[in-house]
């Protein structure tokens, strides 16, 4: 068991910080495009709840920022880690790159993603590094909720007749080929899972993921085909969708520099 | 003739009833010793130091409630510190049985009781798993027609 950074190998602790980099930027970037909802989601009460599942991602960003920051220790705090870096230096998924879109194209990524991050997050249920464990056991109290109301809202359209299960369909299509890059294998992994703070590599993660989801898949006649995602590519290379979101994010931060709000 | 009189000593139990003064920000009628976030309590003679338990991760009123614990505690002249931490993690069974009662009295079903805190019917329905803050949930009491809100199991 290991409770400070400073403990653990170079190249272990490089390989955290990618980790925590990742899984923080993943839940940054969907709380803000999902609290794009705020205000004119379908329903009041979808209003509500992707509000709530926004400002859960958004303090879930904002423990994981702060765990970085001490892993990473150069001087900057958690805020300048979320705001202050180029589009470029951001390394959440593809998936979470692309555009908002409709009810139906924020329900399919979020079921993605939900059921993905719920994988991520198992494997880390037993870390030896007892900081990322503590967080993560809270997170996953939370994430129960996420998942069980996505799951909800995927049967719900995949389940109804004419237009939302084709939405639905072609949401998923056009996410399909992003849909795995969450639990795609992150550079230098096998010291992670060599140091227990992983208990598999991105490969077993995604063979777990697709074991989750086929049966729902195939219960509601969801005949998706999800390409393996290239590790290369599945966190760079972002759209001009987040390019987008990136000024929003940023606004008020960029507005004026070194101010507490 | 002066008497030589030893300093007092602060027990921790005062500072813990002082602390159960203190009413959760976003449900005041529950205070944060009977929601179950305070994990800790150190009297030292040079601070005081408070570990405090989240209940939600992202809960936006922890900054609210370090400043009232720091506040309320200032009368013990002594530094006060504030932590949160989650090498605990805060989960709804910590809620103690008056909080239960004072949660009911107020209009909000404690986490895992399905009756409505108005009429005690047991016919209720939920009508969102989110609500207004991120530990509540929506419910609506067919029997006397009122909607109220539930505390998240977590």
């Amino acid at each position: 068991m290991t409770n400070a950074a400073a403990d653990l190998l170079p190249a272990t602790r490089t390989a955290l910080s990618l980790l925590l980099l990742a899984m923080a930027d993943d839940e940054f970037v969907i709380g803000f495009s999902d609290s794009e909802w705020t205000g004119i989601a379908p329903m009041l009460e979808e209003d509500v709840a992707m509000s709530s599942l926004a400002q859960d991602e958004l303090g879930h960003a904002q423990a994981l920022y702060r765990l970085l920051a001490d892993v990473v220790d150069d001087g900057r705090d958690a805020d300048a880690i979320a705001y202050d870096r180029p589009v470029e230096g951001y390394y959440h998924a593809r998936l979470l790159d692309h555009p908002r879109g409709d009810w139906a194209a924020s329900i399919a990524r979020r079921y993605l993603y939900d059921t993905a991050d719920a994988v991520r997050l198992e494997a880390l249920a037993d870390s030896s590094f007892a900081p990322l464990r503590d967080l993560v056991d809270k997170i996953r109290r939370e994430e129960r909720y996420h998942q069980m109301h996505m799951t909800a809202w995927l049967d719900r359209l995949a389940s109804a007749r004419g237009e939302p299960r084709e939405r639905l369909l072609a949401a998923l299509e056009r996410l399909a080929p992003d849909a795995a890059t969450v639990l795609a294998p992150l550079p230098n992994e096998l010291s992670l899972v060599m140091a227990e703070i992983i208990d598999a590599t991105g490969d077993e993660l995604d063979a777990r993921w697709r074991a989750a989801i086929g049966p729902v898949f195939d219960r509601l006649d969801l005949a998706m085909v999800l390409p393996v995602a290239d590790p290369l590519t599945a966190r760079t290379n972002h759209s001009d969708a987040f390019r987008w979101l990136h000024g929003e994010f940023t606004a008020v931060r960029a507005s004026q520099p070194g101010a507490t709000w | 003739m002066v008497k030589a009189v030893a300093a007092p000593v602060l027990e921790e139990a005062v500072v813990r009833s002082a602390l159960a003064e203190i009413a959760d920000p976003e449900i005041p009628a529950i205070s944060i010793v009977d929601l179950g976030t305070v994990e800790r309590v150190q009297v030292g003679d040079d601070a005081i130091h408070v570990e405090l338990l989240p209940t939600f991760v992202g809960c936006p009123a922890l900054d609210a409630i370090r400043e009232a614990v720091e506040a309320r505690l200032a009368e013990f002249g002594r530094p006060v510190k504030v932590e949160f931490g989650y090498a605990v993690a805060w989960t709804t069974d910590r809620i103690t049985e008056r909080g239960r009662r004072n949660l009911t009295a107020s209009g909000f079903a404690p986490p895992g009781d399905d009756t409505c805190p108005f009429c005690g019917s047991a016919n209720v329905a939920t009508d969102n798993l989110f609500g207004p803050t991120q530990c509540r949930s929506v419910r609506y009491c067919r029997s006397c027609r009122q909607p109220f809100e539930a505390i998240k199991v977590v």
